[in-house]
């Protein structure tokens, strides 16, 4: 059940045109996704909880998640939908998901962002943010006590790097040289606190002074920026040189969750970031460089919807979960 | 009296005491600019300034410890966990440092944790928690649960003004489904007296938090079938009321008690072993348990409504310990 890697090879320069487009289809699908979740699905009352997007943000799980071989392991967070797409967890299982649904990846017994599936190497995150950071690390731990040759990657958010956990996660993997690449999707707010509430130095990476680790600043609204310093990331953890930390700096172009209007980020702020929209970017980019013109983006477009159309479709015929099945596997059987 | 929900309850005990006494400060997760979560704070940032509204970090341990620091040196901090769940990243600070502090050294820690437990609104596994237990099982906390409007104003002022660490936990499915007329002004609810929600003869419903209305609507329809049932509405688990409960059980002879929380080691473990101390010789029929099973909290509804307590599991339960 592993999945092709997309891209093999960590140089951008022997990227070719389909892997290149590739990265705008990721992109584009998260987008897709997330926005027919939060305004169609969610208003129409088919989601139960809460539902978070990743608007503006979507070049930080794609061009990171590009690098992953099959047996790579991820640690995933609530802004990272487009990495189990590349990890190849279909569609129409995550919509399930997010409705509450059997065929969801947790059978419904857990909801939206918070899934995982060992079969696809992801590992599910806990709502306590940066629990899974130690958990990283022990997986990272797993592969090095065996001599694989494979990495784990953490994705967190900015908020999440102010808890303990977080600190001690990073710290045993840095004493251990552990083979981690831990992705920091700084989007500048946690909920409603602004980065200088979160922490009194500027950039995350200078937490990082404390442990001994590489570090990279990325422009995370670059897909191609994101990919590139992942790789370099993940040659250090193959080579045995340890963690990385990158930090990858975006925007929020929503509220914390569909709940959340966001009155309190300054207008100006979505005005300067959305000009610097990540998909938007990498169109451009793309057809300057001729690889992509109106005939190909109509296309992918419509197989994008398509593919939505799709999945929503087959999850809504999934059924509820039984109350039968409720107690079965708080412990393992047999 | 003004009609509150039981959130601007919460609300405006919270107001009142920052009013009345410099002493008192808040802090926590997005409670300034953003008002809370829930909107617990809307406000108290203009009304108190940033001194006294502290949007901290996500660092619970750290602004947790600070807080009972705080409160050993004069203050009165209140502490906001933007969902009880998140309580246990602080849990060596409250059950180590705040609950042993007073017992070990002598010092006063007045200081309150609050924050949404409770499921029923379909959040799964880590938004729907009720940690009651936890804390009731360690020294030196104590531990209440509002079910009305009018006990969420007046147990939030008894606990500002306590000298002990105080755990309050506020269900989050009645912030904005129950509403009451609440005094307004000074209203202090002691801790540590049980209330009774009805009164009766036949059977003792021993209950506290959101499931005390599930247990008034049940008895209500047993009242209607004949029987007379009294609730109890504990409110505080540390410490107990128990000459409120043992009243009850010995005029009606007959106990179920009802905890959202799971069942195994809840709190209803702690009631049904006082009962069967203190009051053997009453008793006509088995203590008898309602709560919810002992699985996460899932997060589909199907599964998450068959988990937990209903009117449906109540009534049957009571209903055969009435026939007993
Ligand atoms: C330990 C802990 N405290 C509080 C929360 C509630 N919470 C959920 S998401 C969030 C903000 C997270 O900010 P950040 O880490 O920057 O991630 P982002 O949502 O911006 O992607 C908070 C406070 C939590 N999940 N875990
Ligand atoms: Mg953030």
């Amino acid at each position: 059940m592993t999945t092709k890697p997309l891209i093999d090879k960590p140089r951008l320069a022997e990227l070719n045109e389909t892997t290149l487009l590739d990265l705008l289809y990721y992109m584009k699908l998260m987008r897709a996704v997330e926005q027919r979740i939060e305004r169609v699905l969610y208003r129409q009352g088919k989601i139960p909880g809460a539902v978070y997007s990743a608007r503006g943000e979507e070049a930080i799980p794609v061009g990171s998640a590009a690098h992953l071989r099959p047996d790579d392991v991820v640690v995933s967070l609530h802004r990272t939908m487009g990495m189990f797409f590349i990890r190849g967890v279909p569609l129409r299982r995550i919509i399930a998901q997010y409705m509450g649904r059997k065929g969801g990846v947790t059978d419904g017994r857990d909801g939206n962002m918070h899934m995982g599936d060992l079969a696809y190497h992801i590992i599910a995150p806990i709502s306590h943010l940066a629990e899974t950071v130690p958990v990283a690390a022990g997986a990272a731990l797993a592969i090095k006590m065996r001599g694989e040759d494979r990495v784990v990657y953490c994705y967190f958010g900015d908020g999440a790097t102010s808890t303990g956990s977080w600190h001690e996660g990073v710290n045993f993997a840095a004493v251990q040289r552990l083979p981690l690449v831990l992705i920091c999707d700084n989007n500048q707010w946690a909920y409603s606190t602004p980065l200088e509430k979160q922490m009194a130095v500027e950039h995350i990476v200078d937490r990082a002074a404390g442990y001994g680790i590489a570090t990279e600043i990325v422009d995370g609204n670059d897909v191609l920026a994101v990919h590139e310093a992942t790789g370099r990331a993940v040659a250090r953890a193959r080579a045995g040189e340890g963690p990385t930390l990158l930090e990858c700096k975006t925007f929020r172009m929503t509220g914390h969750a569909a709940h959340d209007d966001a009155r309190y980020v300054p207008a100006h702020l979505f005005e300067e970031w959305r000009a610097k929209d990540p998909i938007d970017r990498y169109q451009r980019y793309l057809r300057e460089q001729g690889l992509l013109d109106e005939e190909k983006l109509n296309a992918m477009e419509a197989r994008i919807e398509a593919e939505i159309d799709e999945a929503i479709a087959w999850a809504e015929r999934q059924p509820y979960p039984s109350p039968d099945e409720l107690e079965r596997g708080v412990y393992y059987e047999s | 009296m003004a009609r509150m929900t039981y959130l601007q309850a919460i609300s405006d005990a919270l107001r009142y005491e920052m009013r009345r006494d410099p002493s008192v400060f808040i802090l926590g997760e997005d409670i300034g600019v953003f008002g809370g979560a829930f909107k617990v704070t809307q406000g108290f940032l203009e009304e108190f300034g940033p001194e006294r509204v502290i949007d901290t970090p996500i660092s619970e341990s750290g602004f947790t410890g600070a807080a009972c620091a705080a409160a050993t040196v004069g203050f009165r901090p209140v502490v906001e966990f933007q969902f009880i769940d998140f309580i246990s990243c602080a849990f060596d600070q409250i059950v180590n440092y705040a609950g042993k502090c007073y017992y070990r050294w002598g010092i006063p820690m007045p200081v309150v944790f609050r924050g949404p437990c409770g499921g029923g609104v379909h959040a799964g596994p880590y938004h729907s928690q009720n940690p009651e237990a936890w804390f009731a099982h360690a020294p030196g906390l104590k531990v209440v649960l509002p079910a009305t409007a009018k006990d969420a104003k007046g147990l939030l002022i008894a606990a500002i003004r306590d000298n002990n660490p105080v755990i309050y936990l506020e269900n989050k499915f009645l912030y904005r489904h129950y509403r009451e007329e609440v005094p307004e002004g000074e209203y202090v609810v002691p801790i540590g007296l049980a209330a009774l929600r009805t009164i009766g003869q036949d059977l003792s419903i021993i209950s506290y938090g959101a499931t005390v209305h599930l247990c008034v609507a049940a008895a209500r329809q047993l009242e209607r079938e004949g029987a007379s049932v009294e609730v109890v509405d504990l409110r505080s688990l540390v410490p107990l009321d128990k000459q409120t409960i043992l009243d009850s059980v010995k005029k009606t002879n007959k106990v179920l008690i009802v905890h959202e929380a799971n069942l195994t080691a809840g709190f209803g473990a702690e009631v049904a072993a006082l009962i069967s101390h203190e009051a053997f010789e009453y008793l006509d029929g088995p203590i008898m348990r309602v709560a919810s099973l002992d699985v996460p909290s899932p997060f589909s509804p199907t599964l998450e409504m068959a988990m937990i307590p209903t009117v449906d599991k109540i009534l049957e339960a009571a209903r055969y310990l009435l026939a007993y």
